[in-house]
């Protein structure tokens, strides 16, 4: 019974998540790590961006760190309800959106939503960054590496994965 | 099966021989070779490698998915998919494009559960973890900067990164208060520029 409130917890925790993911997932984090850690207390800082950074070394949508957070709070049914409740909520919408924009074409009032939309979902998506560093980091060294994972992807195009591998060689050579 | 709208007609934005197969295979290479995110894989495999679309028919579809909420590149599956085949295409690709990541993702879960109370495996993650956050960061900061929105919109952003950042406040009413406020504010200055 208690499960089954547990599994349906994290479906409406997602679900409402994946509803205003304007842009993507990096602008829910903030809410996905309030609701999380300090609202239902499923887990605390160290694994809520552990999880965040293995989601981030893998390819895919970075939805799919709601997988993660789903099987650590309750296991492979865990993870299966996060990812349906992360996934299926817009790809309705879409689905229905497109049919009805389908019709429409180019209409001039999407650029415009786009123009507007796009420099708050930034906001968040910054954000986002702002309280996973406060989340991960307690030490200058850690603050240092987001500094520079920050730098790495803004002056190059190189792949963000060498930012992870680079930091993880990094934090091993200093010993922790 | 559904034969969707349209697909003798010239104004279709999707290329005919695009079948359920077809988006299966498309998708999955889209899934297998996203690291990094998956939006350039999906823009060269759909526009480039197989051909579905022309790089302005994608951009559009790319538009509505970008102003809906979810992954920019998963709404455009479902779009991509409803237009070749309707809903069940729509679900092929949902399908194709999760299936390696999700793979992956569970064997990263199991290697996490066996592996992360050595003490080595959680420094290394600990340093993942702040880059990271940097990663997300930077990436902010390169939108920003390409976008170049003009002052309205710096405003809005500057407000939304304030008030769900540091004051920590709930996203919801932040979604829903300043984006139709920005979205009105870009539509005003058009009106008053004509």
């Amino acid at each position: 019974m208690k499960d089954e409130h547990l599994l349906w917890r994290i479906a409406t925790t997602f679900a409402s998540l994946s509803l205003v993911s304007v842009g993507g997932l990096p602008a829910v984090l903030p809410e996905m790590h309030r609701q999380i850690v300090n609202v239902l207390g499923w887990m605390d800082d160290t694994t809520f961006t552990s999880l965040f950074a293995i989601a981030q070394a893998a390819p895919g949508p970075n939805m799919l760190v709601s997988s993660l957070i789903g099987w650590k709070v309750s296991g492979f049914a865990g993870m299966g309800i996060a990812t349906a409740a992360v996934i299926l909520p817009p790809a309705v919408l879409a689905l229905v959106v497109g049919r009805i924009l389908k019709d429409l074409g180019d209409a001039p009032w999407i650029g415009l939503a786009k123009e507007g939309l796009t420099p708050v979902a930034i906001g968040f998506f910054l954000a986002g960054g702002f309280v996973m560093s406060r989340a991960a980091n307690h030490n200058w060294t850690a603050e240092a590496i987001t500094a520079a994972s920050a730098l790495f992807v803004f002056l190059t195009d190189q792949n963000p994965f060498w930012a992870l591998a680079g930091a993880a060689a990094l934090r091993l050579a200093l010993g922790g | 099966m559904v034969k969707t709208t349209g697909i003798s007609s010239p104004k279709h934005p999707i290329a005919p021989h695009v079948g359920l197969r077809e988006l299966a295979r498309g998708f999955f290479k889209i899934g297998l070779f996203g690291f990094g995110g998956v939006g350039p894989m999906s823009r060269y495999v759909i526009v480039e490698d197989r051909k579905w679309m022309s790089e302005k028919e994608y951009a559009a579809v790319l538009g509505i998915g970008q102003i809906l909420p979810g992954g920019n590149v998963l709404n455009a599956a479902v779009i991509i998919g409803d237009l070749a085949r309707g809903p069940m295409g729509a679900l092929t690709a949902l399908a194709a494009l999760l299936t390696m990541p999700l793979a992956i993702v569970i064997a990263l879960a199991l290697a996490y559960a066996r592996f992360a109370t050595l003490p080595q495996v959680a420094t290394a993650i600990g340093g993942c973890a702040s880059a990271a956050a940097g990663l997300v960061i930077g990436t902010s900061c390169k939108m920003a900067w390409r976008v170049r929105p003009g002052a309205i919109p710096v405003g809005f952003g500057l407000l939304a990164f304030l008030t769900v950042g540091p004051l920590r406040l709930s996203l919801i009413p932040c979604v829903l208060t300043l984006i139709p406020l920005s979205i009105a504010g870009v539509w005003l200055r058009h009106r008053h520029e004509r």
